[in-house]
């Protein structure tokens, strides 16, 4: 299996993990570990006076491990590359997840703003991940921008509807020369080895994994998952029948018996 | 004197962000502030003077995806 070069560095894993979500800090970190992640997403939040909160970044940070912040919680362009330069204070890297999503009912990117942002970010010197629609055309205009990947979505942000946005990813991967990572609605594992057959370059997971009955057992069979899909993507996958549901013998017809 | 914690009304006797940082209890690592919407670095907080009204943003890492 190939490793993923992205904004110049080489990830043996192509399982990106969320941090979100998890009952405790030790699940969190024991489901981190069971993935194999080397890509992890961390959000910012407003200290209160007075709060006394355990510090997340002991429970994440682990030298296999290279953190993606985001900017959740921004509305558009201005207040993402604000939420950015904190970001990059904070955490002391330049790699950001771009996440400007104003609606709370659907929590669906706003192209227009995601891709101001990203043209100001680039220039600032940040490697952007702009989380996106399943928008071939956007896609190519973020690439041009000078985004280190495309994250498209395959369904709303914690819905685990799997790849809704299936024929449009498939554009996005067939175009896109910046690796294509399908971020949101990955449900279960068979999704994310969908988004792997078809040539994804990475997914990243949260609810899915945060959220299920054992999350670090789920870790495991993500990582398998993504590990498959990759492995059969570059095996070669024969095509499919399209236009006709009649079989095609696979062993000799030969009437033997007779 | 009053100032603007996160748009929140807090009374200190900070003189600047460095001193604020001790009262609040913040960590060494992982977080950031700004002052009047301008990110202040780490390394300039001692040099950053508050004032009545001073609005001051600071962020912290949280779990996210």
């Amino acid at each position: 299996m190939t490793p993923l070069s992205l904004g110049g560095v080489e990830f043996s894993s192509r399982l990106f993990l969320g941090t979100g979500k998890f009952n405790s800090n030790t699940v969190m970190r024991q489901a981190l570990e069971a993935s194999g992640t080397e890509m992890v997403t961390v959000a910012m939040k407003r200290v209160e006076p007075g709060d006394s909160e355990d510090d997340l970044l002991v429970h994440v940070q682990s030298p296999n491990i290279r953190l993606l912040p985001n900017t959740s919680g921004v509305r558009d362009a201005e207040e993402a590359v604000f939420a950015a330069q904190l970001s990059r204070e904070a955490f002391g890297t330049s790699w950001l997840k771009l996440e400007i999503h104003p609606d709370p009912r659907y929590l669906l990117p706003d192209s227009v703003e995601t891709l101001r942002a990203t043209e100001q970010l680039v220039k600032l010197g940040f490697t952007v991940l702009p989380y996106c629609q399943a928008d071939p055309t956007l896609c190519k205009h973020l690439e041009e921008a000078g985004a280190a990947a495309v994250m498209p979505l395959g369904a709303p942000i914690g819905t685990n509807l799997g790849l809704r946005t299936r024929d449009f990813l498939q554009i996005i991967i067939e175009q896109a020369g910046v690796p294509v990572v399908v971020d949101a609605g990955i449900g279960a594992p068979s999704h994310a080895a969908e988004a792997m057959e078809m040539g994804a370059a990475a997914c990243l997971v949260n609810t899915a994994v945060a959220v299920a009955g054992d999350p670090v057992e789920m870790a495991r069979a993500f990582r398998e998952a993504v590990i498959a899909g990759r492995r059969a993507f570059e095996a070669g996958l024969p095509a499919a029948a399209s236009a006709t549901l009649e079989a095609e013998a696979s062993s000799p017809l030969t009437a033997f018996l007779s | 004197m009053k100032i603007l914690i996160n748009q929140k009304e807090m009374a200190t006797d900070a003189a600047h962000l460095a001193a604020l940082a001790e009262e609040l209890g913040l960590p060494a690592t992982g977080v950031a502030a700004a002052v009047a919407g301008k990110m202040v670095p780490r390394t300039a907080w001692a040099d950053t003077p508050l004032y009545e009204g001073c609005p001051v943003t600071i962020i912290r890492a949280a779990c996210g995806g």
